[in-house]
């Protein structure tokens, strides 16, 4: 909508191009073949998911790879319902924090699986605490969203 | 300390969207409290500014675009990207060494021009995993919204009665851009966007530049007859990946701990006369209230319903609206200190609350969740 003043529009349109690294190239691999992968901190013992080089907590390498339950604990949700320029997911989705069985961090992904345009179906079916498992995507290739959504298990 | 360091004047814009030019507007501001001292942009020591490319994006670049119009020019100043009032001890601390008897902090931020706050937060997120799930600010606040409900019983009308309380503080204040008299209902009836906040528990995106003049003690008493006194500062960062924090065990305490201990402050329910805190969602002030010490852990529902933080209350939480009421992103925590200052001085008009300030506390967030926390205790 035009204003009352004069504005000029403009946009910044940059290429970049970033480096996976090791440790996420070897974590997209594993979801490009349906395993989520996490490493272990020799230090404290916390299982990190997704993987990282190291522990930031204790600041030391992290040195063994650990493949993850794809079932987990539901710790915290939100229902998106409202868009905003560059939203990568279309409305409405369920973004959520979820605790992976044997890990010992929340690992951030989608919840799904059921109709999800109805609000009031969606807050009787999700709850925090909830049991929850990992559906793949048939067409993988080595992305966040290979895992399409976690659902209700 | 080694020296004292005070505030001798401060200046803001208003917060609704404007016709005016962010070059001309930085120009502005920056003359008005040179003014306000009669001070010239000769004599000014140095100037640390505040502003941040995501919300800068559409003009020029934050580290090259503004120098001339805050008097930066051929100065010895700097810049800090991000929150405000980490840019506010960068001054203290520039005048601590000596080596300036003035210096001007100053915060900028357009947020009328900007895409949506969602849009830019959303550049937070890494391009590896989180973008991809849509991951921004308003998200990990209605994660951490539902958890603090959950933990402690918090109500959605406890919530929803911070709005109500700062858009009606808002109505005296003539740079608030969201302001009105609403019900618990009007604000938990408004559009949902974002399940379990609604579009009214959310800031807007607003306008600010926000300046602050800083001096020495021996320039402070040649400049105002009534400095603001610079009494202590904490900061605290958490980790960057929002699954490896505990949403509801995050920095502001550490953040506020330092700042007592550096201010000399034992029991800040009893010493903090005002407090401006960013609260860019509304249960996030009853959250921040807990975690500044004001009341126990998961009591942030009962302080507020107590009345405690009324503009009338005894601990009087943003009388200025807030940020729910003026949300300059970058500005805001700057914005804090501005208002915090005004009340001490008795110069906050029709907002000014009616007990004795002497000391005020400021709060600035950013990040998701409150990922990074400053707080910032200045007194008379
Ligand atoms: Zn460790």
């Amino acid at each position: 909508m035009a204003k009352e003043f004069k504005t000029i529009k403009t946009e910044i349109r940059l290429p970049y191009e970033l480096a996976y690294g090791a440790t996420w190239t070897k974590f997209f691999e594993g979801m490009e073949n349906e395993i989520i992968y996490g490493t272990k901190c020799s230090k404290c013992g916390r299982v990190l998911v997704p993987a990282r080089s190291f522990c930031p907590r204790c600041f030391v390498n992290t040195d063994e790879w650990v493949e993850t339950a794809q079932e987990g604990t539901l710790t915290a949700w939100s229902y998106v319902n409202y868009s905003y320029f560059g939203q990568p997911i279309k409305p409405p989705f369920i973004g959520a924090l979820i605790r992976l069985d044997e890990t010992d961090v929340d690992f951030l992904h989608l919840i799904g699986g059921f109709d999800l345009s109805d609000f009031d179906l969606v807050r009787k079916t999700v709850k925090n605490g909830m049991r929850v498992k990992a559906v793949w995507s048939d067409e993988r290739k080595g992305h966040v969203l290979d895992i399409k959504y976690f659902e209700p298990a | 300390m080694p020296g004292k360091v005070a505030i001798v004047a401060v200046a803001q814009n208003a917060g609704a969207e404007s016709k005016d030019n962010f070059y001309d507007q930085a120009y502005v501001v920056t003359k008005e409290v040179l003014d306000k001292v009669g001070l010239t942009r000769e004599d000014l020591g140095t100037i640390v500014s505040a502003s941040s490319d995501i919300y800068h994006g559409g003009i020029s670049c934050a580290n090259s675009y503004y120098w001339e119009t805050t008097g930066a020019f051929l100065k010895n100043a700097s810049r800090q990207d991000g929150e405000s009032l980490f840019a506010f001890f960068y001054g203290v601390m520039r005048i601590l060494t000596g080596h300036y008897d003035t210096a001007l902090i100053i915060s900028l931020c357009k947020g009328s021009e900007n895409p949506e706050n969602d849009a830019c937060t959303l550049m937070y997120t890494d391009p590896f995993y989180t973008r991809g799930i849509g991951l921004q600010e308003t998200m990990a606040a209605a994660f951490q919204m539902r958890l603090y409900m959950e933990r402690y019983g918090i109500s959605e009308e406890q919530c929803a009665k911070v709005a109500v309380k700062n858009l009606q503080n808002a109505l005296g204040n003539p740079y608030a851009h969201k302001k009105g008299r609403y019900t618990i209902d009007d604000i938990l009836n408004s559009e949902r966007i974002i399940d379990p906040l609604t579009a009214m528990q959310v800031a807007p995106k607003s306008e600010g530049i926000v300046a602050v003049l800083l001096a020495s003690e021996e320039k402070a008493r040649e400049l105002t007859d009534k400095p603001v006194w610079f009494k202590g500062y904490g900061s605290s960062l958490d980790s960057f990946y929002l699954g490896d924090r505990d949403l509801l065990d995050g920095q502001l305490k550490n953040a506020a701990e330092r700042a007592y201990k550096m201010a000399g402050i034992s029991n800040p329910r009893k010493e903090i006369d005002l407090a401006e805190i960013t609260e860019p969602y509304a249960f996030q002030e009853l959250l921040w209230c807990e975690d500044l010490g004001f009341c126990d852990t998961g009591k942030g529902g009962e302080f507020i319903d107590s009345g405690v933080t009324q503009k009338d209350g005894d601990l009087p939480v943003n009388p200025s609206g807030g940020v729910l009421a003026n949300n300059p992103y970058v500005s805001r925590g700057l914005q804090r200190i501005v208002e915090a200052t005004l009340q001490l001085r008795g110069e906050a008009g029709e907002r000014q609350v009616n007990k004795e300030v002497k000391t005020a506390l400021a709060h600035g967030t950013h990040g998701f969740a409150g990922q990074c926390h400053a707080v910032a205790i200045i007194g008379s």
